[in-house]
């Protein structure tokens, strides 16, 4: 094992997956720039940079996909995706359904997002949900090191098109990579999540960077005795519904934590999921703490004061168990409740 | 099935003309079986080629098996000369499980992957976005060697900022793509002219750097020498060239578009410039064709649609239980 960064752990994983095989390839803004290293090992033809220009990045990523090759874009910022959506959404998305099978994308495109650089809302947007609704796309979003490495290796060997979010404020994060060896055990499947800390009073559900406000908090309600429980989703679609589930049933409470914000997000699915199959598990309402429906600001303190904190998923954890309150306010509330 | 009657040819011999006004013919009497499906509320709304079947056929010809289409809504024509089955077509238009796509697709999105035709886009420019990742592809050996990608659209497409984006792309990095513009005058519901100061799309593809060529559209032959010509180039290079086509839509944008807002005398203009009878006048001057000859061919075409149809409207519909098949690999 090494320590390494999540941005580290990305381009491990990069390196890993074009020597394995020759048809991955790496499309975007200044991405032969940044990787001398991957241009002087796999050449100019397969590390290239494009114009700023996200529609015809993707678009071509998708006309490649289908033809054989096995591209990566890397769109910088997630905001830009909304001008790579038609290529992303419309054609990887769709045309394999609308061929009838004939064609498929396997491509992978890296964003990055969330608070903690103060980019502003243009930089800044937790827009997962969007492709989350998109029928044919994968999306996933990780929370450490090990995670970046092994989701994208799994994004890029995956058939279909994956959407990769990394979240800003973790990319410089250090954290324990399994080094060396190029095999399936450092793959990170899709659609599959991982108990961070198993506890049996509360389920904490979450992603990204929100997953250590959840252990933070879960630290603080030990203290407490009460023993929280934090399931990193780390695939947002494919959802692993079956580790939600077995959470909730054991611990009949739930509350799920992320950025984004919260109407029709993550966490309202997660709460549905709850609803409709573990209704008669479920001891408490279920609570979201989200980011509110505002775009991203770049002042520090209102940037951060959109992130659920740790003492708000700590407060709704004890009301929770101890029945105070019955409605629990919305995620935003909570958040700036708790500043 | 592949259609073996509308092979995939080069010649410019007397046959080889024949062939390309019977592909045309094909095309039209194909689409206007469409209209009439979708006049007797039997198949849905559809985007016919109807005044564009030289283009289609012009450069299709010109192309080979081992290169490939990206085409849009307008894509019966392509298809076609392409030697896909009208039959399964068809089926596709009916939303049978014989289609070429399985149902999914619809009149206005068929692919085949075996005919090269692949990433039908219907949204508008969805197509240019699409075909540098194809050919880049090529160029990097996933096609078969030698092979070249040709990209349909239209000036409506050429309006979208992805045109500049694609042919920025493919000249800049040197991409084996020929852009193949059918300039039929219309954008949906507004005449070109009302949305660009400049009178041809080919001026602004000059911008990009690439060679240019504007062709009358409705000239099969004129088409198919110009694409000919810029297909060798292609070969030859690996470098993109452009075909600009001037051609016209003689219907609405959509059935059952019953074009209201088009003025009549422009309609009566183009129907005189009609490519199929402009084809089979220059036939009969040049001895090539009698009437006999024409109408054994508009015969044949006549009985392969019939069959098309009786095919189509016997395939199945898909069972309701594959709603959500081929949406995952």
């Amino acid at each position: 094992m090494t320590q390494m960064t999540a941005e580290q752990a990305m381009h491990l994983a990069l390196r890993e997956e074009m020597q394995r095989d020759p048809r991955v390839l790496l499309l975007g803004e200044g991405v032969a720039t940044k990787n001398n290293d991957l241009v002087r090992d796999f050449g100019s033809e397969r590390v290239r940079n494009t114009p700023l220009a996200e529609a015809i990045i993707a678009g071509t990523a998708a006309g490649a996909a289908a033809s054989g090759l096995r591209p990566v874009i890397d769109l910088l910022f997630a905001p830009f995706l909304t001008y790579a959506m038609d290529a992303l959404v419309n054609s990887a998305g769709k045309l394999r359904f609308m061929s009838g099978g004939q064609f498929e994308f396997p491509l992978v495109a890296l964003a990055m997002t969330g608070s903690g650089w103060n980019v502003g809302a243009q930089h800044n947007h937790n827009l997962e949900a969007m492709f989350v609704h998109a029928p044919g796309l994968r999306v996933v979003m990780p929370s450490e090191p090990a995670d970046f490495r092994g989701l994208l290796k799994a994004a890029i060997r995956d058939p279909n098109p994956v959407l990769f979010f990394a979240d800003m404020a973790l990319l410089y994060q250090t954290g324990e990579v399994a080094e060396g060896t190029d095999d399936g055990d450092h793959l990170v499947p899709l659609g599959k999540a991982a108990v961070r800390r198993p506890g049996t009073d509360v389920t904490l559900v979450s992603y990204a960077k929100t997953v250590a406000v959840c252990l933070e908090a879960a630290e603080q309600l030990a203290r407490q005795r009460i023993a929280a429980e934090v399931i990193d989703l780390r695939s947002l679609k494919p959802l692993d519904e079956q580790a939600v589930l077995k959470s909730v049933r054991k611990t009949g409470r739930l509350i799920v934590v992320h950025e984004a914000s919260g109407l029709c997000g993550i966490a309202a699915e997660i709460a549905a999921l709850a609803a409709t199959r573990a209704f008669d598990a479920l001891r408490a309402p279920v609570v979201r703490l989200t980011g509110p429906d505002a775009p991203a600001a770049s002042s520090a303190v209102l940037e951060q004061a959109a992130v659920p904190r740790a003492e708000a998923v700590v407060r709704a954890a004890v009301d929770l168990l101890r029945g105070g309150r019955q409605t629990p306010v919305s995620a935003v509330e909570e958040g700036l409740l708790a500043l | 099935m592949k259609d073996l009657q509308s092979p995939i040819e080069t010649d410019t011999g007397t046959s080889a003309r024949l062939q390309r006004l019977e592909t045309m013919l094909l095309i039209r009497a194909y689409e206007e079986q469409l209209v009439t499906l979708q006049q007797q509320g039997a198949a849905g709304g559809t985007c016919t080629s109807v005044g564009q079947e030289a283009c289609a056929t012009g450069v299709v010809a010109a192309l080979d098996q081992r290169d490939r289409i990206l085409t849009n809504h307008r894509s019966g024509g392509h298809l076609l000369a392409r030697g896909a089955d009208p039959g399964r077509m068809m089926a596709e238009v009916l939303g049978r499980i014989d289609g070429y796509c399985a149902g999914r697709s619809g009149s206005l999105h068929i692919s085949d992957r075996e005919l090269g035709v692949v990433l039908t886009s219907t949204i508008v420019g969805g197509e240019l976005s699409m075909a540098p990742g194809v050919a880049l592809a090529q160029k990097m050996g996933q096609g078969q060697p030698g092979g070249i990608v040709a990209v349909f659209f239209g000036d409506g497409a050429a309006s979208e900022g992805i045109f500049h984006e694609a042919l920025n792309l493919a000249v800049h990095w040197r991409l084996p793509l020929l852009f193949v513009c059918e300039n039929n005058q219309w954008q949906a519901f507004v005449h070109r002219l009302e949305t660009m100061a400049d009178d041809a799309i080919a001026s602004w593809a000059r911008g990009h750097g690439l060679p240019v060529q504007s062709v009358d559209g409705n000239d099969v032959d004129a088409v198919y020498a110009a694409a000919r010509d810029a297909v060798q180039a292609i070969r030859a290079d690996g470098q993109p060239r452009f075909l600009e086509l001037q051609t016209y839509r003689r219907r609405g944008h959509y059935e059952p578009d019953d074009q209201f807002y088009v003025d009549a005398t422009e309609l009566e203009t183009w129907a005189q410039r009609d490519p199929i009878q402009g084809q089979i006048d220059r036939l009969r001057q040049q001895g090539l064709l009698d009437e006999a000859g024409l109408t054994a061919m508009q015969q044949r075409v006549r009985e392969r649609i019939d069959a098309a149809l009786t095919f189509a409207q016997d395939s199945p519909w898909p069972t309701t239980e594959t709603l959500t098949d081929f949406v995952y690999a």
